[in-house]
């Protein structure tokens, strides 16, 4: 296959020509989803601990429901987002459809079940090990649920790590919301979509490199912050 | 965990930021088009000059001509530009379009393998070749999406007698998909199929796939473009769509379509009357 070391010279030209189509997508492929997983964090941690350390009737099946939704396909979240946004649709008078808004709110429909689920695990996890501690203390639910997120925040960072490898990786959903539009919502993935499509594979799979380097920088970032916080925190 | 209001407004703000609605200002208009024409370059070549001379930005959203016509349905565009005429004035009659012009045209092609099981090569009559790949049972890859090219595709067999669907799935291959996927597909198969000259052109993964059937009238290609109604659609942006229609069915648009050229050919032929 020639197209593979094609694309690797493709890729390194790329990167370091440093294009500026290239970077206004990246740019905004960065914005949509880290944006996306930040939403679906503040919904999806307190939505995991309260699964965590409330029992309730029904726990079990909002657990399995959680864990089911993570495999929600995002064409059909896309397509369902679309349905809402459309002018036709029931909230077609905010005007959101094609923008970068609509794709980061079908992003985090798409995440948020990643982060409650696996967060709800980690928690429920953690929980166990403290409950009789904490009902001695007769310390209050939120305030449990509290403790349990900082507790575990740096399980919980690779829950949100793995909901931002869901989002910036995804294409059914933005290419629907998105609509893939030059230098509005053309983000990485739908980028590549289309370039497939014009039969440019070695294009294509270099943007592929160019998107596993992003994913590679924002897990190195992360973990060295993680790194860093853990040696201030013994210090 | 208590969130702070302001924590959630701060990450609202983060995520809005930058964030510029496409249906803001008076300057932006949605194109719902068919795909040959964005993918071959054509707006990119027409939209600077166009921008230039109006000031109006045009987002283009790229889909098969099924799909577009539904998203113009929802009102999710502000101009129709695709290739299904029929479609096209059934759109104008039930009232979601204010007229239909013919805008330019090109034709379809029949490509496939040089192996040519089907021994279509050199052939004019499309209903001929058609009928020889489904005699031979030699593979060929439709669209089966609904789009223009599907829908001529679809013509074509009826015209010949033939049923191809009840063969879908053994030598019939319906991608589902756009046109560049399925030559794709085709390409990686080795399965005949049908495209629009603009978009085989500028393909890249051509391979040694060949055009094998070309000229015949019934391949004739026309796209239209049609503003969309706004006493259907109360968010269209009336004026800056009739200045896009307007602008390509003038004297210097036409002018500007038939200038486009790629690997030194002209991709399409404008025919406003």
């Amino acid at each position: 296959m020639q197209d593979f070391s094609e694309a690797f010279g493709l890729a390194a030209s790329l990167i370091l020509g440093f294009d500026a189509d290239l970077g206004e997508i990246i740019v905004l492929s960065l914005r949509v989803s880290l944006s996306a997983v930040l939403l679906a964090a503040l919904i999806g941690f307190p939505l995991g601990a309260l699964t965590a350390v409330l029992s309730f009737p029904g726990r079990q099946a909002i657990a399995v429901l959680m864990n089911a939704l993570m495999g929600l396909p995002p064409v059909v979240v896309g397509l369902l987002v679309y349905m809402a946004l459309s002018r036709a649709g029931p909230l077609g008078w905010m005007n959101l459809l094609y923008t970068p808004m609509a794709m980061i709110i079908a992003q985090t429909i798409l995440v948020t079940p990643i982060i409650a689920a696996l967060s709800r695990q980690v928690m429920e996890d953690m929980h166990r090990e403290y409950d009789e501690q904490f009902r001695s203390l007769c310390i209050p639910t939120r305030r449990v649920m509290t403790a349990l997120i900082w507790d575990s925040r740096y399980s919980l960072l690779t829950v949100a790590l793995a909901g931002f490898g869901r989002a910036i990786a995804e294409v059914g959903a933005v290419i629907i919301v998105g609509g893939n539009i030059d230098h509005l919502t053309r983000v990485m993935t739908t980028a590549i979509a289309l370039e497939t499509s014009k039969g440019n594979l070695a294009l294509a799979l270099a943007l592929g490199f160019v998107l596993l380097i992003l994913a590679l920088s924002v897990n190195a970032a992360v973990y060295s912050l993680r790194a860093s916080a853990k040696r201030l925190s013994y210090a | 965990m208590k969130t702070r209001p302001e924590t959630i407004l701060l990450i609202a703000a983060l995520a809005l930021s930058g964030t510029n609605p496409a249906g803001s200002a008076e300057t932006s208009i949605i194109v719902q088009s068919t795909t040959s024409t964005a993918n071959s370059g054509l707006y990119d070549y027409l939209l600077p000059t166009f921008k230039m001379d109006t000031g109006i930005t045009v987002n283009v959203v790229a889909v098969g001509t099924g799909q577009a016509i539904k998203n113009a349905k929802n009102c999710d565009g502000d101009v129709l530009l695709v290739h299904a005429k029929s479609a096209e004035e059934k759109f104008v009659a039930e009232g979601f379009g204010l007229s239909r012009q013919d805008l330019m045209y090109n034709d379809l092609i029949f490509v496939g393998p040089p192996s040519d099981a089907a021994a279509i090569g050199g052939g004019r009559s499309a209903i001929e070749a058609l009928s020889k790949i489904a005699a031979s049972q030699a593979k060929f890859a439709s669209r089966g999406d609904n789009s223009g090219t599907h829908k001529k595709e679809m013509a074509l067999w009826q015209e010949a007698g033939l049923d191809p669907g009840q063969q879908s799935g053994r030598w019939y291959l319906e991608t589902g998909s756009g046109m560049g996927a399925t030559l794709n597909a085709a390409v990686g198969s080795g399965a005949y199929t049908m495209a629009d000259r603009a978009t085989w052109i500028s393909f890249s993964n051509k391979q040694d796939f060949k055009i094998l059937v070309e000229g015949d009238d019934m391949l004739f290609n026309q796209y239209g473009i049609i503003a969309i109604n706004p006493n259907r659609c109360a968010q269209v942006k009336r004026e800056a769509a009739q200045k896009f229609v307007d602008w390509m069915l003038s004297a210097k648009g036409q002018a500007a379509i038939a200038s486009y050229q790629l690997e030194g050919q002209q991709l399409f032929f404008p025919n406003a009357n």
